[in-house]
């Protein structure tokens, strides 16, 4: 890896490449650069055709040397023995209600709170901030236990109450808000706000009518961040959850039987219909979501 | 702050700082739902797992089913050799899989460079494993890593490697989680690190290439100082993350059912693994949350050190 940073190689912004004669040396730097970098997306990109490819497969013929490359005919076999094994559509739609409530709690919540840091100059307003980053820090592990414990007192465990505590904690969240503050900031003049105040409009209608249409992007950017995080979250609804009914999609993936008393296909295909939707919003949103993603954690830093 | 370039200087004549707050009512009960809501799920956990750490409770009892123990669950946890290695697995993850950050920041030089083409894609090709639920990705890599037929192995049998048992042997299953991991995340950091690269102003890469600078002298001298914030942001995130490994190591080695969790002598078992075991399958509550206590006492230690030694802007 090292013979890739070589000199002609990495210089930030060689404009010589294009003005200057281009020598061996120089192309030969280029190929490796481009090996490396394609090598790496295929390593990427291929554990996901894999899943594809054995999700419709028989076991069969996904034990074989070489490997398989192409998608195979028994896509429909291995579905029926997915939904014969686990509720697997009910686990969908309790892993698209549970994210998607959770995200919209935490668009609203969040924003009010980014709102509030970013354009009220209040008492303890730093100081208020720096203590919900520092929240940020703490290792989650040591909240679990107790955690369980609470929801267990609050009732939280039992009957359809049992997606509350995967929906209700963290709908104001220090990112989210330190994320909504960021851009409110930057993004909404004072003098609009200043102006309905005049109008004698509402705090709270300022904000649900003049910024919240302004930072839509924003939102955007969150609500997929949100969600994702959501649909894909595995140790805590493991806790929580105690019926394969009520199961999110992780959790039920990781109940499916393992490897050796189970058709491959049929757990890749469970793998599949688990990373697909939050994989193609992804794929449709790549550019914006990660210039947001980036802009934030810079700025966080 | 808009309110307040209205009536400048206003504040000091009606009062001070209990007029401002009465003022900005509204900002106080805009952020109360944070603060309310960090007291009931997060405050209030935190502190009780220390209490819990001195008590055995089964877990289904109530609290006046939880009996106080003083040290014992500490003292059991020096004495308990499964600990000691679930410790030991986890700072070898965590060390093993920080090469992720060396690959992610010598990629975002590359991409950065301006030489590189089709820059979109090889950023968003490297991103998508985040993007995916680490348990189908831990399903899948289980797949890959089979002993007979897996793809890592007909890869390296294509260069005479004999095949290995990646996740049987106790050897390897280390290995094989740090790869996962280190797939899983190089990408995140990369797109990071790029950032952080490009709010670096391309002067002075000019200003030093016009004084003769080579492009060693340039990535130690100018790249890696100005990056140092952005280092230390991922570095502390990726202690915080790998000493917190779940996922893929109960999947990996042995899953949700194994009543062995960690597979072959435990060598896969991380602290939260065991953690989990201990609580959720073994019922030791109180021993559970001595557990947690250690394990965020190792991962404060761990960030403190680095932003104490490596981490400041040097002196």
């Amino acid at each position: 890896m090292a013979s890739v940073t070589s000199p002609e190689g990495v210089v930030p912004r060689v404009e010589t490449h294009h003005t200057g004669a281009i020598t061996m040396r120089d192309r030969i730097n280029s190929a490796i650069m481009y090996i490396l970098l394609t090598l790496l997306a295929l390593l990427s990109i291929y554990p996901f055709w894999w899943m594809i490819v054995a999700s419709t497969r028989r076991s069969a013929t996904i034990l074989t040397a070489p490997p398989p490359l192409l998608p195979g005919g028994a896509l429909g076999l291995n579905y029926e023995q997915l939904v014969a094994q686990l509720p697997y559509w009910r686990n969908t739609i309790n892993s698209v209600g549970v994210a998607g409530i959770h995200t919209i709690l935490v668009l609203f919540f969040c924003s009010l709170g980014g709102y509030a840091f970013a354009k009220f100059r209040f008492p303890g307003r730093d100081r208020l901030f720096g203590l919900m980053l520092a929240t940020m820090m703490i290792p989650g592990v040591l909240g679990i236990i107790p955690s369980f414990m609470l929801m267990r007192w609050l009732g939280w465990l039992e009957g359809a109450d049992n997606y509350l505590p995967l929906i209700i904690p963290g709908v104001a969240n220090a990112f989210g808000i330190f994320w909504m503050r960021q851009y409110i900031a930057s993004a909404i003049p004072d003098d609009l706000m200043d102006a309905a105040r005049i109008d004698g409009a509402h705090e709270f209608g300022i904000y649900w009518k003049i910024v919240l249409p302004v930072v839509t992007p924003a939102l955007a950017a969150l609500a997929i961040f949100t969600f994702m995080g959501k649909w894909n979250d595995f140790f805590w609804p493991l806790i929580v959850l105690k019926d394969e009914i009520d199961y999110t999609l992780p959790v039920a993936l990781a109940s499916l039987p393992n490897l050796y008393s189970n058709e491959i296909g049929v757990q890749l295909l469970g793998a599949t219909i688990a990373i697909a939707p939050v994989m193609i919003v992804f794929l449709l949103s790549a550019r914006r979501f990660m210039a947001g993603l980036t802009a934030g954690a810079v700025k966080g830093s | 702050m808009a309110s307040s370039t209205l009536e400048a200087g206003g504040s000091r004549r009606h009062g001070g700082t209990l007029y401002e707050m009465r003022r900005n009512i509204w900002a106080y009960i805009f952020i109360a739902p944070f603060f309310l809501l960090f007291a009931i799920f997060g405050l209030f956990p935190y502190l009780y797992a220390f209490y819990l750490s001195f008590v055995q409770w089964d877990g289904i009892g109530g609290p006046a089913s939880q009996q106080w123990v003083g040290l014992e669950n500490y003292q059991s946890l020096f004495r308990d050799d499964v600990f000691w290695k679930s410790i030991y697995n986890s700072i070898w993850l965590f060390v093993v899989t920080s090469l992720n950050l060396v690959i992610a920041l010598l990629l975002a030089f590359i991409l950065n460079s301006g030489l590189v083409r089709f820059k979109e894609f090889y950023r968003a090709a490297f991103f998508a494993p985040i993007v995916a639920s680490s348990v189908a990705i831990a399903i899948i890599f289980s797949t890959l890593f089979g002993e007979r037929y897996g793809a890592l192995n007909y890869v390296i049998g294509l260069v005479g490697i004999a095949p290995v048992d990646w996740l049987g042997s106790a050897f390897w299953i280390k290995p094989a989680i740090a790869l996962v991991v280190i797939w899983r995340y190089f990408g995140w950091n990369t797109i990071i690190y790029l950032a952080g690269l490009q709010s670096i102003n391309t002067d002075l890469y000019e200003a030093a290439r016009v004084d003769g600078a080579g492009w060693r002298q340039i990535f130690f001298r100018i790249t890696m100082p100005l990056m140092r914030p952005v280092i230390t942001f991922t570095v502390i995130l990726s202690i915080i993350g790998a000493l917190q490994l779940f996922e893929e190591p109960l999947l990996l080695a042995g899953g949700t059912a194994s009543t062995s969790p960690g597979g072959t002598d435990r060598a896969g078992l991380t602290v939260l693994v065991y953690m989990y075991s201990q609580a959720f399958q073994y019922l030791e509550f109180g021993y559970a949350a001595a557990m947690s206590v250690a394990l965020f006492v190792i991962i404060v230690v761990f960030s403190f050190l680095y932003y104490r030694f490596l981490g400041r802007e040097e002196a």
